[in-house]
């Protein structure tokens, strides 16, 4: 008989089915299978009583940089960052190098995801190279394990273009994601624009590059009915648009990202790199915006953006600077914050980091039902740690949350069954 | 220096800019520039006080009147110095500024005179060597020694600060030296207005203690000092004026607008001018211009920076 996975005594929360209650879980051949009144004799027991047992946590958005940057990160030590922040999944990013625009790629991505240490779900380009001009072939890639297309980073300009990628993605079934930028607004910024940028003597970035184009995929999302997805939302403005959308029951959904609602412009400071990114920290206004469209359910999932960067392109002038922060291990904390100060609570933190994505990358996972996949993450929402650069599992060590300490987190990651994480005492 | 408190201290290692002046610094920073200027009126215009001291200055943008004024500072108090431009330096080959800045540590320089079109770019040398740090123009940051000597210039001829209504016309926000007098004129008490066309003003202004104004016109009135910055020709990727005629017309600072002014009007520039576009020759050369007064005051001013930065208080001027 195989070896029965059993974790006993915790808080079982599973938002597809409603369950918050305190039980096990039991875990065999990769999926989760029925309590039975007697223990097996070939078992592995974690007594996880305090603990939360939640289906593994789905990161809908990362960078893992490979091929191409593996010196920033791989997806090795992309997938063991994402397992020791909680993680059983991933979906990447096509910006590497080459460009995830064909099966080739995508194919490679897999190949090395499979002695990872979480799955991944790679995401195409938009336009052959990202470059703006040209679908690429969504068809073959999807054979080949895509899951989406984006051309995040280099957003795409070209209205019509966006038009027929969210036509054509529609017939292959591919979410196409949005990174929603007016690049004529925000070229040369390097921060929001205000107050801070102002100080600084930075070029900023107008919350209206973001909500124009967020405007912008909303009509073309309408027009073509096909399902859109708006990546890491960071202004009011946005997120009223998301919102009104969604009443008149546009087929979006949207996410946002941890630095989102955790942090405002303020936080860079006296020109700190690792407070640089794209789209950038915006205000106390916006903050808020944003975790009142977590509470009321305008966003559907959180994600991290995690942008592994090296000091080559950190610790440069800040205008020089590379845009991104990484954001697998400390995604769980910062999200539990929330719950903690009431904003949400803990079944829709788990719609947000799990089942959500899960249902809009159309991935198995993000329930806790009998037969469903041995994904699952085990939650010491108490543990407190110290988030040191040197705890820090990415190879990108490019964090404004350094020194920080953070509460809760992930103290036992298990995917399609293998123990990926255990930070059990 | 009678005029300031025998407890006070300069604490400060690095200039990176005005925002982290008190009053009280200011003052002491300008009271011991006002106390060096006689020295470059001397036959031998040279103390001893920097001797044996490394100075670089280390300029990643042309600038002639602010290299050769922090360089003739450096020399009148006997400092050695050497200029790096970034034509000749490793920025070319793709090193860092980290790196070059390593490197030039390795040399042991005291002080360390950067110029750079990145705002913060002195801010991140501060954090990664020995050597103190000046700034002498960041980005569109600050520009903290063109702000002492713009001080300095109009004290010595109002006798003070506090009250003063200042008002400074043109392009704000990509000025560091618009921002460094904001915040040294508002620091020691003066009303700062600001006028120009909107795409010249940087978000939120009001954020650094100047007030907006509707029009020259308004900024200008009863004001005691008027300073007009230079207008920047070439700025293709982004359309912030018409043409420099419709600039002249709309925003220059002529005669006729002075008239609103206070009679005894101070005329600033910080240099170098296009005549007749914003400021007419007439204005840039006649009664109350004390633009070369300013260039004059910033040798004073640079060689109390680099005394005060070295710590060399209490040893002799001579």
């Amino acid at each position: 008989m195989t070896i029965v996975t059993i974790l006993q005594n915790g808080r079982l929360i599973d938002p597809v089915d409603g369950v918050d209650v305190i039980g096990d879980l039991w875990l065999q051949d990769g999926v989760i299978v029925p309590v039975q009144e007697h223990l097996p004799e070939n078992n592995l027991l974690f007594d996880v009583q305090g603990k939360w047992i939640v289906p593994g946590l789905i990161d809908m958005h990362v960078h893992l940089r490979d091929p191409g940057e593996e010196y920033k990160e791989t997806v090795a030590t992309g997938t063991r960052a994402a397992a020791a922040g909680g993680f059983t999944a991933v979906a990447c990013m096509p910006n590497t190098r080459p460009v995830n625009d064909n099966a080739a790629v995508t194919r490679f991505i897999l190949e090395a995801a499979r002695s990872a240490s979480a799955r991944v779900y790679p995401v195409g380009a938009i336009s052959k190279g990202s470059h703006g001009d040209g679908l690429a072939e969504y068809g073959e890639l999807k054979e080949a394990g895509a899951v989406g297309v984006t051309d995040d980073g280099l957003p795409v300009f070209d209205s019509q273009l966006m038009r027929r990628a969210m036509e054509y993605a529609g017939s292959h079934d591919l979410l196409v994601i949005s990174h929603s930028e007016e690049m004529a607004l925000s070229r040369n910024g390097s921060m929001n624009e205000g107050v801070v940028s102002t100080r600084l003597g930075l070029r900023g970035i107008p919350a209206a590059a973001e909500s124009i184009m967020v405007y912008r995929e909303l009509a073309l999302a309408e027009l073509t009915g096909q399902r859109t997805h708006i990546a890491h939302v960071s202004t009011a403005a946005a997120t009223d648009l998301i919102r009104q959308a969604k009443a008149r029951g546009v087929r979006v959904t949207a996410e946002t990202t941890p630095h989102y609602f955790t942090l405002t412009e303020e936080a860079v400071a006296e020109y700190d790199t690792n407070a640089k990114m794209n789209p950038p920290l915006r205000t106390e206004i916006d903050r808020q915006a944003i975790r009142e469209g977590l509470r009321d359910g305008t966003f559907d999932a959180i994600a991290t953006d995690h942008a592994p960067h090296s000091v080559l392109e950190k610790e440069l002038e800040f205008d020089q600077a590379a845009n991104g922060i990484i954001g697998l291990e400390t995604s769980l904390p910062l999200s539990l914050s929330l719950v903690r100060e009431g904003v949400i609570d803990a079944m829709r933190l788990v719609e947000l980091m799990s089942s959500a994505p899960a249902r809009i990358l159309k991935v198995q996972g993000g329930r806790l039902a009998v037969g469903s996949v041995a994904d699952v993450t085990v939650i010491d929402p108490d543990r407190e740690f110290i988030y040191t650069r040197e705890s820090i599992l990415s190879k990108g060590k490019n964090s404004p949350f350094l020194d920080w300490k953070l509460r809760g987190k992930a103290v036992l990651t298990i995917m399609g069954g293998r123990i990926t994480h255990n930070e059990m005492e | 220096m009678g005029n300031v408190k025998e407890t006070y201290r300069f604490q400060h290692k690095h200039i990176l800019g005005i925002e982290q002046f008190s009053a009280a610094d200011i003052i002491y920073i300008l009271d011991t520039a006002t106390s060096f200027k006689e020295i470059s009126t001397r036959p031998i215009k040279k103390v001893p006080t920097l001797r044996g001291k490394t100075i670089v200055n280390f300029f990643f943008e042309p600038s002639t009147r602010t290299r050769l004024s922090f360089e003739i500072a450096a020399k009148r108090m006997s400092a050695d110095t050497f200029n790096i431009a970034a034509s000749t330096s490793s920025a070319q080959k793709g090193e860092t500024l980290i790196d070059t800045a390593c490197n030039l540590e390795a040399m042991n320089p005291d002080i360390i005179i950067i110029r750079h079109s990145s705002s913060g770019a002195p801010n991140l040398l501060a954090r990664h060597v020995n050597a103190a740090i000046i700034n002498a123009g960041d980005g569109a940051h600050e520009h903290p020694s063109q702000g002492l000597l713009d001080l300095m210039t109009v004290r010595e001829h109002k006798g003070k600060i506090e009250g003063l209504k200042i008002a400074i016309v043109g392009d704000i926000a990509h000025s560091r030296v618009a921002h460094s007098d904001i915040l040294g004129f508002t620091k020691l008490g003066a009303e700062v207005r600001v006028a120009g066309p909107a795409t010249f003003m940087p978000s939120q202004i009001d954020s650094l203690g100047a007030r907006l104004c509707s029009s020259v016109e308004e900024a200008v009135q009863d004001a005691d000092v008027v300073m007009a910055l230079r207008i920047q020709k070439e700025r293709q990727d982004d359309p912030l004026i018409p043409s420099l005629r419709e600039y002249s017309q709309f925003y220059g600072i002529n005669r006729s607008l002075l008239r609103h002014a206070s009679p005894d009007v101070l005329i600033m520039h910080p240099g170098p001018i296009n005549r007749g576009v914003e400021m007419s020759p007439d204005v840039a050369d006649g009664a109350g211009s004390v633009i070369l007064e300013q260039v004059t005051n910033g040798v004073a001013v640079r060689m109390a920076l680099l005394y005060l930065v070295m710590g060399t208080e209490g040893s002799k001027v001579g």
